[in-house]
Parts: C-alpha cells; structure tokens; sequence
C-alpha cells in the first residue's frame, strides 16, 4: 500500500465536509451550551467559596467585635458598679452630714425656742404675778376695813387662787 | 526544537520507505493470489492472509461483516451494499456498490450510462470509452482506465457519519441536562470529565487561559471524532477510519490552516527573521522555520495513520495466527495462543485508541499555542522549546 497510491481524494473531500458540518453543528449545539454552563458553574462555586470565605471572616470579625462589646460592657458595667459604689458612699456620707447639720440645726433652734418660750413664760409669770399682787392688795385693802375675819379668809382664798 | 522536526521528518522517511517496500510486496502477492486455485474463496494461506489485511486496511465500498463458504462452496458475504457516488467524464453518476457483486479485481464491469466502471484494490475506475476489458501494465496498473473522483459512502465515510451523529447525540444530550441541572447524571457524568479533560488538560495549558476558548470547538470535535473512531475500529464492525492517510491528511490540515489563520505576529516573525540572534543565522533559520511549518501537521497526520494502521495489522496478524499456526501446533493450541495474545494486544490498542486522540489534539493546541502565544524573547527561548522537545521526544 503506497501511501500516495491510497490516498483517496474524494474521501478526503468527504472527511473536510463532515468535519466543517460536525465542528459547526456541536459547536453550536454542544459545545458551546456544556462550556458555557461549566464555566457558569466553575464561577458559581467560586464565588459561592469566596462567599463562604467572606462569611467566615465576616463571622470571626464579628466574633471578635462581640467578644470586644461584650469585654467592654464589662468594663463599663465594673465601672458602672464602682461608680455606683462610690456615689452610695458619698450620698451616705452627704446623708449623714446633713442630717446631722439638720439635727444640730433643729435642736438649736428647739433650744432657742425653748429658751424664747421659758423667757416668754416667765415674762408672763412675773406680769401675771404682778397682776395677782396688785389684786390681791387691792382686796385686800378694800375688805381690811369692813371685816377682819373676812378679810384673812379673802387673802386664803385669793393665795388658793393664786397658787392655780 | 530543529532536533525535533528532523526526527520527524526522518521517522515519517523511513515510514513511507517501508510503506513503499510493504506495496511492492503487496503487488507480488496480488499476481500470485490470482494464480491461486479457487477453493471457494476461504482465507487460509498466507497470502490470503495478507491480503485480506490489506483490503481491510483499505477503505471499501460495501459494509461488510464477514463472509463464509457454503457447502455448495460458493463464496457468501454478510453485510449491505453502500451508496457509490463517482464523478465521471459523463458526469456525476450514483449506483449501489451491490452492483459490483463484492468484486475487488475488475472482473466485473459496471455499466451506467455512457460510462462503465470497475473497481480494483478498493479504487473505482472508469474505464475509457471504446475499451471492452481491462489491460495491465507492467506495475499491475490498469492501461487502459483512469481513475474516477470517488465521493462515494464508502465504509469509511460511513463510520464517520456514524461517529459525528453518535457524538452529536451524546453532547447534545449533555448540553441539554445543564438547562435543568447544574451537574449532569447518566451519560453525562462521564462525559462531563472528559470535556473537562480536553478544556483543562489540553487546550488551557497549551493556548493559554486567554485564548483557548476560540479553539475548543474544533479541539473538542477532534478528540471525540478521532477517540470514537479508533474505538469504533476496535469492534468486529471493521471500520479503519482513523488508518486512512486521506482522514488523517484531512484532519492535519485542519489543525495547519487553523495555526497559519490564527498566527500573530510574533509567530510569522519567529519564521521570517528570529529576533535575538546574528542576521547570518536570521537567514539559515528561514528555510527551516518555513520547514517546520509543514513538518508539524506532517508529523500529525503519519503518527495517527501510522499507529493506528499498525494496531490493526498486528491485531488481524495476531487473529490470523489460529490458521497460520494450526499446522504446526494443532487447532486447539494455535486458537488459544491466538485469543490470548489478541486480547493482550487489544487492551494496549483501546489504550492506544486514547492515546492517539490524546496526542493529536495535545499536539493540535501546542501547535496553535505557540502561534498565538505573546511572549518576551528572552523568557521564550527557554521554555517553549522545551516544552516541545519534551512533547515530542515523550511521543514520537
């Protein structure tokens, strides 16, 4: 077999004319829709990984920024507390002072009620006595001259009265 | 990367040089099968033997499964006839290959219209007007008669035919499960893998992530077209589609034309005047960089015809070893041998059958990589030689 002498023209002709037709209609038919869709699936999963990646990463920041949040509200809740603590302390301590201030302030002032009121009382006492006095002399003037049992029993009497 | 191409161009030399020898062999053995006494046309001698590999290996007119031996010892074939489609000096002409009654010697004339035909070792011929028999020249080649433009359906085209609708279907079917499902079940979960295959470990690789995706419709075509046929020429069918030089010339050229049309620049500069080196050897490069375009499809298309011819001859020579043996070691003892180094040969063969449509298309996309390849001089001179004297020396 000569391989010039086998070489068949008209099936070379034939071959080029199935293979243009064949190249076409798969490339039309076939290849072109399983490329396409592989390619599409390929991005798919890539970006669906990259997703996932970005996911991931997205959870540990936030994982992280909890773990911050939750780190500072302890702090701030210690310090809150320590606040909290402190301010107790002082407003018990202001408490007591100005109760005390009030205390000391009431008691002067009952003090000097009392004080006012014992002057008062006794201004009153003296007058009242003076009063007292003045009537009973004056009685006792004027009954001294009409009787003198009488008169002793006024003063008794005036002296029970006085005494109230 | 010169290493290369003149060890292919030496490879493809010896090639034809023994092809040319196996033909004047085969002539010898033509004449003398002639001389051989009829026994109803069984094929149990050496020669025939020969022969009726030989014809195989040819392209043929007929779908032919076998043939047997009645007890009448008439000669009957099991297959059906194809359409024969001729251009001749009276104009296109269409018979059945029936017509010819399996005759392959031009024993029987074909008469339609003005002109008559024959056909002899698988070639149909026109038989010049005024002529009533065939003559003979010295060669054995028909004097008197000219070959006719055969566009015949002959088994080969048929098996092409067969193998584009048979690809065509599968893919079809392929393509249509991903307008329902994201990945494919069936058929389509093996199938998937080897466009993947193709895509990933062919064309990406070898264009460049760039640019391959232009090629991949003829990349694709290619490797299905060459893997199934060579596959399809494994069954008792008989096709040889993939063992006819008119294919793979076909096939080679495609890939030629398609690496000249989609050349840049660069590659036209690399032939014509090859930067960075002397302008003396700018100008000794000429001639062989202009080779080398040639070379490249050349070595594609005797590396597929060659291998795949050879895997059939050994496999019908390793069948045929049940008759060539029988006398010597008995019947039982020569058809054992036969089965098993048959087999033996047969599973290299589908690997075989992968291998070449691997190799082609590798080959195919290396070729159109290197003629669309942007690249810087100095990083070049490296790494893409290498690459393809790797390529080459792990194939040829």
């Amino acid at each position: 077999m000569n391989l010039l002498e086998d070489f068949s023209p008209g099936l070379f002709f034939m071959q080029a004319i199935i293979l243009i037709i064949l190249i076409v209609l798969l490339g039309k038919f076939a290849w072109k829709p399983i490329l396409s869709a592989l390619s599409e699936r390929e991005e798919g999963i890539e970006s669906a990984l990259k997703a996932a990646e970005n996911a991931k990463l997205e959870m540990a920041r936030l994982e992280a920024s909890n773990e911050a949040a939750a780190q500072d509200a302890r702090a701030q809740r210690d310090e809150m507390l320590k606040d909290a603590r402190e301010i107790k302390e002082q407003m018990i301590a202001d408490a007591a002072g100005q109760a005390q201030e009030k205390a000391d302030n009431i008691i002067a002032s009952a003090q000097e009620a009392i004080e006012s009121e014992k002057k008062a009382a006794l201004a009153d006492i003296k007058s009242q006595v003076a009063d007292l006095s003045l009537d009973i002399a004056e009685k006792v003037t004027r009954k001294e001259l009409s009787e003198k049992d009488a008169q002793l029993a006024l003063i008794d009497k005036m002296l029970a009265e006085a005494n109230i | 990367m010169f290493t290369a191409y003149l060890k292919t161009a030496f490879f493809a030399l010896i090639l034809t040089a023994f092809a040319t020898a196996q033909a004047q062999d085969n002539h010898g053995d033509v004449d003398h099968h002639e001389q051989v006494v009829t026994d109803g046309g069984k094929v149990n001698t050496k020669e025939e033997i020969k022969s009726y590999i030989e014809h195989h290996l040819q392209d043929s007119h007929d779908f032919h499964l076998f043939s047997y031996t009645n007890d009448a010892n008439e000669r009957k074939h099991i297959g059906f006839p194809l359409p024969v489609m001729v251009w001749s000096s009276a104009g296109p002409k269409f018979f059945l290959s029936s017509k010819f009654h399996h005759d392959d010697n031009a024993q029987v004339l074909v008469k339609e219209g003005d002109a008559t035909f024959f056909k002899l070792h698988s070639k149909i011929y026109e038989l010049e007007s005024g002529a009533a028999a065939v003559s003979y020249d010295g060669d054995h080649h028909p004097s008197n008669a000219h070959k006719v433009f055969d566009f015949s359906i002959t088994k080969s085209v048929f098996g092409l035919l067969a193998v584009g609708l048979i690809i065509f279907l599968l893919f079809r079917s392929l393509a249509r499960q991903y307008k329902i499902r994201s990945i494919p079940t069936g058929v389509g979960r093996v199938l998937e893998p080897l466009v993947l295959y193709v895509r990933d470990e062919i064309a990406r690789p070898n264009i460049g992530e760039n640019k391959y995706r232009k090629f991949m419709p003829y990349l694709l075509t290619v490797f299905f077209l060459i893997w199934i046929s060579n596959l399809l020429g494994l069954t008792p069918f008989g096709f040889n589609i993939t063992g006819q030089i008119a294919i793979t010339s076909c096939l080679a050229l495609f890939t030629f034309f398609i690496v000249q049309f989609s050349a840049n620049k660069d590659y036209w500069k690399h032939i014509f005047w090859m930067p960075d080196v002397p302008v003396l050897m700018k100008i000794v490069l000429i001639p062989i960089e202009l080779l080398g375009i040639f070379t490249k499809p050349f070595s594609l298309l005797i590396r597929l015809f060659a291998n795949i011819t050879a895997g059939h001859f050994v496999v019908m020579s390793l069948i045929a070893l049940m008759i060539t043996l029988k006398a010597q070691f008995g019947a039982v003892v020569s058809t054992g041998l036969s089965v098993v180094l048959t087999l033996f040969i047969s599973v290299i063969e589908v690997l075989v059958a992968f291998l070449q449509a691997f190799i082609f298309t590798m080959l195919s996309s290396l070729f159109i990589g290197m003629a669309v390849a942007e690249h810087d001089h100095h990083e070049h001179a490296g790494t893409e030689e290498d690459d393809v004297d790797e390529v080459r020396e792990r194939f040829i």
